[in-house]
């Protein structure tokens, strides 16, 4: 009896120990492959969320990368917007799945004045603080081409001035003179940051055919970033209210030694008794041809005569 | 094999057709008639573009976040979890009541409540699951079902690696609802990649042995109070059959047989789906929805009668 028994739990134990074996092999691999597939999907939700959309995300939406952290893909945003014109990205666009989007060129952004699209969005992936649509911030148009631009190219136009619902802030025209013609005004139209809320008014009024030359980009892709410590002379006079130098003040420079600046005689471009340095090197130009630089004194570029005195100071 | 054909016969001939079909007809009717309410905008306005669609507004959004007569929120918890494990955590009030009413509402009536009754994948892998005892087709891989909550875990993970709601990329069971009212694009596949999966690869392979969002209703469903009870268990004749459409089958044995055990008669495993299938395919009766605590259960028949007093004990001493 006693003996059959401990065989029974010599038999049982053993299994214990192949069983545990075999479970903690199990764990292995499953933690393995598990392990791989979120890396995978994380792999995945880099290259998809770094598509940088062209789609426009509707008004007060988040920092991309909040939003994308914060919407749910419920739609609800699509669903009461009254002109339609949101969509949710499906499988295969070029936008995250699921989030909001529109295309300013077939359906831009008609500034609800109320923004219903805001303030049910339940987890405030759209800033419910929005509620100035002018304030918005979806994008920001940029006049891509010139070329194809008819005002650019002489012609008026100014459609996309017109539709603008911040029109003469957010777009101004600027008047140009017509070298071609040479008695003409040119109406070129000028986007500016500050005042474009991004909705595409104009993209989609655009005269050209297919393609718009003016378009609208997410704002991190259309706009430069300027060096933080720059100061806009303009500005700070404005600021300022006033000339920021008095006339007494004296320029001073730089200069190597051996060249010093002569803003009434040649300016950069002098040696030690002032007269004009000429690059050895300096191409050969046709002397018939009176639009070339031939009638300028030395190199264009006045770098090569800095270091031309600088040689020479030497 | 030539059984597995005829499951429900014994139960259509002893109950009639209604009794032995009611579970799955009104969940059926419950899975389409959601979908119905959220499709009630895109069906209108596809009707007429132009209407302004005020019936639409009963419902809005999808399963991720609705909006029931614009004023109840309701949001998906996992998503909520997913959220914070992103790191976005200025969430709206909204989302945060949404969230709670979906999460008690489903702590009360069952976690895979949402699987068997709101769920749209559940549609397309009973399907297959349907065509392969049509096909005969058996076989396939078999791996552990307890790989739902690595994923689960992964998901909450890839969350928080990529700061983004990563899963919501591949998740099927969101693709496929929000796909049928926003649009599918290639959705498609992935369902039927599903679809394919569950009907050759494995059996009940997507619901019950990966998809973390049914992982996560299941460790919701392991508290709540309503659930399938199998009090006149003396009366199982051993047919096999709620075996056979239970897709955790592995859930029943235990409780079926577990008298000489001391197991009470509930099933209290989180990842019962309150399906009710085997209530509907038991010629005998022997399952009925009833809550975890009862312990004298509805009338049941004599066999289960006698039992009672030892069955409320032994429910008692499974639950400390
Ligand atoms: S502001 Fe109006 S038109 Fe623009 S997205 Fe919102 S609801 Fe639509
Ligand atoms: S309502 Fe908000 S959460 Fe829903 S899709 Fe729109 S932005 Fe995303
Ligand atoms: S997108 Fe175009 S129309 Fe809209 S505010 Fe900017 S400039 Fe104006
Ligand atoms: S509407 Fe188009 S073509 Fe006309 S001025 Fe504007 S950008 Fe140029
Ligand atoms: S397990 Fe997942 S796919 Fe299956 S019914 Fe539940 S939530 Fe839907």
């Amino acid at each position: 009896m006693s003996n059959s028994q401990s065989k029974q739990s010599q038999k049982k134990s053993r299994g214990k120990g192949i069983s545990r074996r075999r479970f903690l092999n199990d764990m292995a691999g499953t933690a393995c492959g598990v392990g791989l597939l979120g890396l995978g999907i994380s792999m995945y939700s880099r290259s998809a969320n770094a598509i940088k959309p062209l789609a426009i995300r509707p008004p007060g939406a988040l920092p991309e990368k909040d939003f994308l952290a914060a919407c749910t893909r419920c739609g609800i945003c699509v669903r009461d917007c009254p002109y339609d014109i949101l969509k949710l990205a499906k499988v295969g666009d070029k936008v995250p799945t699921g989030t909001p989007y529109f295309t300013a060129r077939t359906g831009p952004c008609e500034m609800c004045e109320d923004i219903p699209c805001v303030p049910n969005c339940p987890t405030g992936a759209l800033d419910h603080k929005l509620t100035d649509i002018s304030k918005s911030r979806m994008g920001l148009a940029v006049v891509v081409d010139q070329e194809t631009c008819i005002a650019f190219l002489g012609l008026r136009c100014e459609v996309c001035f017109n539709v603008c619902p911040v029109r003469g802030k957010a777009i101004t025209l600027d008047y140009k003179h017509n070298e071609r013609s040479g008695r003409h005004a040119m109406f070129i139209p000028v986007v500016h940051s500050e005042d474009c809320t991004g909705c595409g008014l104009c993209e989609k009024a655009c005269i050209l055919e297919d393609a718009p030359a003016i378009k609208i980009f997410p704002t991190h892709l259309a706009k430069g970033d300027l060096g933080h410590h720059y100061r806009v002379g303009w500005d700070q006079q404005k600021k300022k209210g006033g000339s920021l130098i008095k006339s007494t003040d004296k320029h001073k420079y730089n200069l190597p030694k051996g060249v010093r600046y002569d803003y009434e005689g040649v300016g950069l471009i002098t040696d030690e008794q002032g007269n004009p340095i000429i690059e050895p090197n300096n191409t050969p130009v046709d002397p018939t041809d009176n639009n070339s630089e031939s009638e300028m004194p030395g190199s264009s570029n006045p770098l090569d005569a800095l270091n031309k005195g600088i040689q020479e100071a030497q | 094999m030539a059984t597995e054909l005829k499951i429900g016969q014994e139960a259509i001939e002893k109950k009639g057709w209604w009794q032995a079909y009611k579970w799955l007809v009104l969940r059926r009717t419950s899975q389409i008639g959601i979908l119905l309410l959220f499709m009630l905008i895109p069906i209108c306005k596809w009707i007429s573009p132009e209407a302004d669609c005020q019936l639409g507004w009963i419902m809005k959004g999808n399963l991720s976040s609705s909006k029931f007569f614009d004023t109840i929120p309701m949001t998906d918890p996992l998503l909520f979890l997913q959220m914070i494990a992103a790191g976005f955590t200025s969430i709206a009030v909204e989302a945060v009541i949404g969230a709670l009413i979906i999460l008690v509402f489903y702590l009360l009536v069952g976690g895979r409540v949402f699987c068997s009754w709101v769920c749209p994948v559940n549609i397309v892998t009973d399907a297959a699951f349907w065509l392969r005892t049509r096909l005969k087709l058996v076989g396939g891989t078999r791996f552990s079902r307890n790989i739902r909550y690595w994923l689960l875990g992964m998901v909450l993970i890839v969350s928080a690696v990529t700061g983004s709601l990563a899963y919501e990329l591949i998740n099927p069971v969101s693709m496929l609802h929000r796909g049928l009212f926003f649009g599918m694009g290639f959705g498609w596949l992935v369902i039927a990649a599903v679809f394919v999966f569950d009907l050759i690869i494995t059996k009940r392979g997507w619901c019950t042995h990966i998809c973390p969002v049914g992982a996560f209703y299941s460790l919701l469903g392991k508290v709540s109070p309503l659930r399938v009870r199998a009090d006149a268990r003396e009366l199982c004749d051993d047919c096999g059959e709620c075996y056979i459409v239970c897709p955790e089958a592995q859930i029943i044995k235990p409780v079926l047989k577990g008298k000489e055990k001391g197991i009470a008669p509930v099933i209290l495993a989180g990842e019962c789906t309150n399906c009710g299938r085997c209530i509907d395919v038991c010629a005998e009766d022997v399952f009925h929805f009833g809550n975890r605590y009862s312990v004298s259960p509805k009338p049941a028949p004599i066999a289960a009668k006698i039992l009672n007093s030892k069955l409320s004990k032994n429910s008692l001493e499974q639950k400390s």
